[in-house]
């Protein structure tokens, strides 16, 4: 292997390893305020990717169907919560909820399929994908796991399990089983130092690094954003000041899904993605989070941008090794995690 | 009652046996076969999940090797499949090894999170090995011959299939109820109350993890003589999803919850598959949403699964039996009354800038109740906790009957004769009070300590069960629960719950009882129950050190009182003598008068 070869190699490596970084920050920001170790991520990727795919494309996503119905669920459940609070004298909260889970999805469905046959500029395109996609996440909250939100972190994880699942099968009916992709953001290329250098890995790089930024200066210069880290460090405490625990959730779960489905539009233009084929590259991303013990947000990006060269070096190498090389990485990693917390008590299991 | 368990447990058995012999269509047989597998695997994560609280997603990949093995050696060289299954044992074994010893010390979601990566890296692994023939993998494989009877019928199959999971129910239901089977079963519990037992917690969840592995394993490998062909996308990480969710379908606490849990979910599966797409002109299969809304809501509304529900149509199940009589066990020697037992030595701890137990120095003799009291924040229960190793001391030493304890873990320090109690109270609510005290005699087995593993399946471990089960009664009655004995502990009150506690504590025969804070949410009838029943193991000779805020309680109690405040020691004497002195007064007393 040549310089030359590497450098092209640390290229792709540092683009793939920008979007891990991305999905694993949004695991452990979820899973810090919630314990939720929210494998379903790589679903929502891909629905972001997908549908500005298909609208791209000329075709309407089935993307919002799948909004009007979680919206759907979301207004029976607030509407059963209302009425078993006997709240039926103030009619404004469930005003709100039909506004939020019923009106807002059935306007996003009429934008969509207005636009979806117009050609659009992209940016456009990609601000009605967000606001499709990105909801749905804390609807999933609202159903899934807001009524066992007290439960222990294995029953939970067991649920994101289940929701991994059927929101598979929901991409697959959605979708169809083909996969997609997308025109690049930025259609130039550069050469670096002889080396070919995309205008879409640029935006990658960009915009994952303003990300980082906006959620540095969130968590740090926000009263939300410290809320959320309050949280993240005592649930209780933070519960006794105010902060509760079902918005904190709601919370994080708007953040994260709105960084997945960032990351799903910034890699549709690179890779065609399918249906089912999320899971695999969140899972990367889980990688680098547990390398930054699912709790720090900088040693989760370093692992993921770790992941991301390791895939790409040994897709050199044995390129059909690659996915059994990288998800055996898992086993070191872990080593290490639990020679570095050997001396420490985990009672995560308390809650 | 028992009989008539013990009558449909017979009918079961023979409806299972009989049903090869029946006309019942081949279509038929060949579902009970898949559902025969799948129940090993599930009941191998009842096993993981609902009694030891840890869970894996990638128990087909534990499927795969054992099949991969069998069909290896058999097509590739010619080998017996028992040689298969051995290989396939071998390597499953060493990978549980791997992966447990890399994840079990760490809390329970990263052994699931290790196990969705193991399972996606060995399906990509079976898919790209030559040998293992590509993504097409490997057919031709033989049948089994059993006997010099061949099993390539699969009718033959089924007999050998239900055969094997009878067998596997019965050894996990011997597991449960036997002295490792409640130390797995404590697993689940919480505050270091296993490990304060004499549990050596790791190394048991290593062992469920390998016997749920060798289920899977062991159904591989019937899969791949059944089937005669194997490929890798019989193994992906979705089967090991649905393993756990049979398993939480049939119920992940109950041994027959796996079968039944199966069952369920292959016709269903069946169903979904072939007829429902059928019936409503789909175009693409939905089992997939299916299950996962149905998943997400029996998680929400029945955690425990479908067998609870099932249940209630039979009779309870018999309590414990206890033998009327057993050999005793063996105790420890004793000290003599007013040999020094317990010296604590300048002992310190820091927590950061913050000193919370300021070289306190005490000692406490044998025979003598010893009270730790103090005002809130005083540092009773970081000495407390020092002295239990929960908390490694900063400076300064403990030293028990001359031997130094500092450093030591909990487990050890139980062998050596320290039993205790919690603050808050730490029992398995839903096993009976018999059995919660029975954990206490964790290290008085017959076997090793951590083993005894093999001869409980085998049921070889009667003579123990019944010499542990005679000496957790005979703590009951001792202090004055005989009658309670087969109650559900979470269904007893508080004050008998901290009794429970303390006959717990001395099933592990201890010659020290270190009791934190017993009298805490107590009425003032329990309190003075709690109050007679120390006083009785005080003039057995039982040493007692107690942390207490309730000053009546401990006044009434002690010999000597041990006072702190800020972490330091102010006072030491007698209760009279505490009373009377003026630091006490000022710190403690006073406080208490001014607050109330």
């Amino acid at each position: 292997m040549d310089w030359q070869v590497a450098g092209f190699l640390s290229i792709d490596g540092i683009t793939s390893g920008a979007i891990y970084a991305l999905l694993a920050l949004a695991l452990v920001l979820v899973f810090s305020v919630t314990r939720i170790i929210l494998v379903p991520l790589g679903e929502l990727m891909v629905f972001g990717g997908l549908t500005l795919a298909l609208l791209e494309h000329g075709r309407m996503p089935a993307t919002t169907w799948l909004l009007l119905g979680l919206g759907a669920l979301c207004f029976l459940q607030e509407a059963i919560a209302a009425w078993r609070h006997g709240a039926a004298r103030s009619a404004r909260p469930l005003l709100i909820a039909g506004l939020k889970f019923l009106l807002f999805p059935l306007l996003m469905h009429l934008l969509l399929s207005w636009a979806a046959p117009r050609e659009l500029p992209v940016a456009l395109d990609m601000a009605l994908t967000a606001l499709a996609v990105v909801p749905m996440a804390p609807m999933i909250y609202r159903i899934g796991f807001q009524p066992v939100a007290g439960a222990s972190p294995l029953v939970l994880l067991i649920i994101a399990v289940a929701v991994h699942f059927a929101l598979t099968g929901l991409g697959l009916v959605m979708f169809g089983p083909e996969g997609w992709s997308a025109k690049p953001i930025w259609d130039a290329s550069f050469e670096l130092a002889g080396l070919p250098l995309s205008g879409q890995s640029i935006v990658v790089w960009v915009s994952t690094l303003l990300l980082m930024l906006a959620l540095y200066l969130y968590f740090n210069r926000t009263l939300s954003g410290k809320a959320l880290r309050a949280v993240a460090v005592n649930r209780l405490g933070a519960r006794l000041i105010g902060v509760g625990t079902a918005q904190s959730g709601r919370l994080a779960f708007t953040l994260a899904g709105a960084i997945v489905t960032v990351c799903g539009m910034l890699s549709v233009p690179i890779t065609a993605l399918t249906y089912d084929g999320g899971f695999v590259i969140a899972l990367k991303g889980f990688i680098g989070a547990i390398i930054g013990g699912l709790v720090g947000y900088p040693l989760a990006a370093a692992g993921a941008l770790l992941v991301g060269l390791l895939e790409a070096f040994s897709s050199f190498w044995a390129s059909s090794h690659k996915e059994v090389i990288v998800f055996t990485l898992v086993l070191p990693v872990l080593l290490w995690r639990s020679l570095a917390t050997r001396h420490q008590h985990h009672d995560d299991e308390e809650e | 009652m028992a009989n008539v368990n013990r009558k449909l447990l017979l009918a079961f058995v023979a409806v299972v046996g009989l049903l090869p012999l029946l006309p019942v269509p081949d279509f038929w047989i060949s579902l009970l076969n898949y559902i025969g597998l799948a129940s090993l695997v599930a009941l191998g994560l009842v096993l993981l999940t609902g009694v030891g609280g840890l869970t894996s997603f990638g128990q087909a990949a534990f499927v795969g090797i054992g099949a991969y093995s069998t069909a290896y050696l058999s097509t590739a060289h010619a080998l017996s499949p028992w040689l298969g299954l051995l290989l396939g044992l071998a390597i499953t074994v060493t990978a549980v090894l791997i992966i447990g010893a890399v994840t079990l010390s760490m809390s329970g979601h990263y052994l699931a999170l290790a196990t969705i990566a193991w399972a996606l890296a060995l399906y990509y692994l079976f898919g790209t090995l030559g040998i293992l023939g590509y993504h097409d993998g490997l057919s031709g494989i033989p049948a089994l011959e059993l006997l010099g009877v061949s099993l390539a019928d699969g009718r033959a199959m089924y007999c050998l299939i239900w055969l094997l999971v009878l067998l596997a129910v019965f050894a996990a239901r011997n597991l449960l109820d036997s002295r490792p089977g409640r130390a797995i079963r404590a697993l689940k519990g919480r505050g270091g109350m296993a490990e304060a037992m004499g549990v050596n917690t790791v190394w048991l969840k290593m062992v469920v993890f390998v016997l749920a592995a060798v289920l899977a394993c062991l159904s591989g490998w019937l899969y791949a003589h059944l089937q005669r062909t194997v490929s890798p996308s019989s193994f992906g990480l979705n089967y090991g999803i649905e393993y756990l969710f049979m398993a939480v379908i049939g119920g992940v606490g109950h041994v027959w919850g796996a079968i039944l849990g199966a069952t369920v979910f292959t016709l269903a599966k069946e169903f979904l598959r072939g007829q429902l797409p059928a019936l409503l002109r789909l175009e693409v299969s939905i089992e997939m949403i299916v299950f996962g809304v149905l998943m997400v809501l029996l998680l929400q509304y029945a955690r425990n699964g479908l067998w609870p529900l099932l249940r209630r149509f039979f009779p309870a199940a018999p309590p414990v039996r206890v033998p009327a009589e057993a050999p005793a066990l063996p105790k420890r020697d004793k000290p003599a009354a007013g040999e020094p037992l317990l010296s604590v030595r300048a002992l310190r701890k820091e927590f950061g800038g913050l000193t919370a137990v300021d070289n306190v120095d005490f000692e406490l003799r044998a025979g003598e109740i010893v009270g730790l009291i103090g005002p809130n924040g005083a540092g009773k229960s970081t000495t407390f906790n020092m002295i239990t190793g929960v908390q490694t001391a900063t400076s300064g030493s403990v030293h028990f009957r001359g031997e130094q304890l500092t450093g030591l873990s909990a487990r050890q320090i139980v062998r050596r004769g320290i039993g205790r109690t919690f603050q808050h109270v730490q029992l398995l609510p839903e096993m009976s009070a018999l059995e919660n005290v029975a954990l206490g005699a964790h290290l008085r087995g017959d076997y090793r300590p951590q083993g005894g593993v093999l001869a409980s399946i085998l049921r070889l471990n009667r003579a123990e069960e019944a010499k542990l089960l005679r000496e957790a009664a005979r703590q009951l009655e001792r202090v004055g629960l005989k009658d309670c004995m087969h109650q559900e502990a979470g269904s007893l009150a508080l004050g008998q719950q901290r009794l429970l506690e303390i006959a717990r504590a001395l099933c592990t025969d201890p010659t020290l009882l270190l009791l934190d804070e017993p009298a805490a949410g107590l009425r003032y009838r329990e309190k003075q129950a709690l109050a007679e029943l120390l006083r009785s193991l005080k003039a057995e000779g039982m040493s007692v050190l107690i942390v207490e805020h309730d000053m009546d309680f401990v006044m009434n109690l002690t010999d000597r009182l041990v006072v702190m405040e800020f972490g330091r020691k102010i006072a030491e004497g007698s209760p009279d003598e505490v009373q009377r002195n003026p630091a006490v007064l000022e710190a403690y007393l006073g406080a208490v008068e001014e607050a109330s």
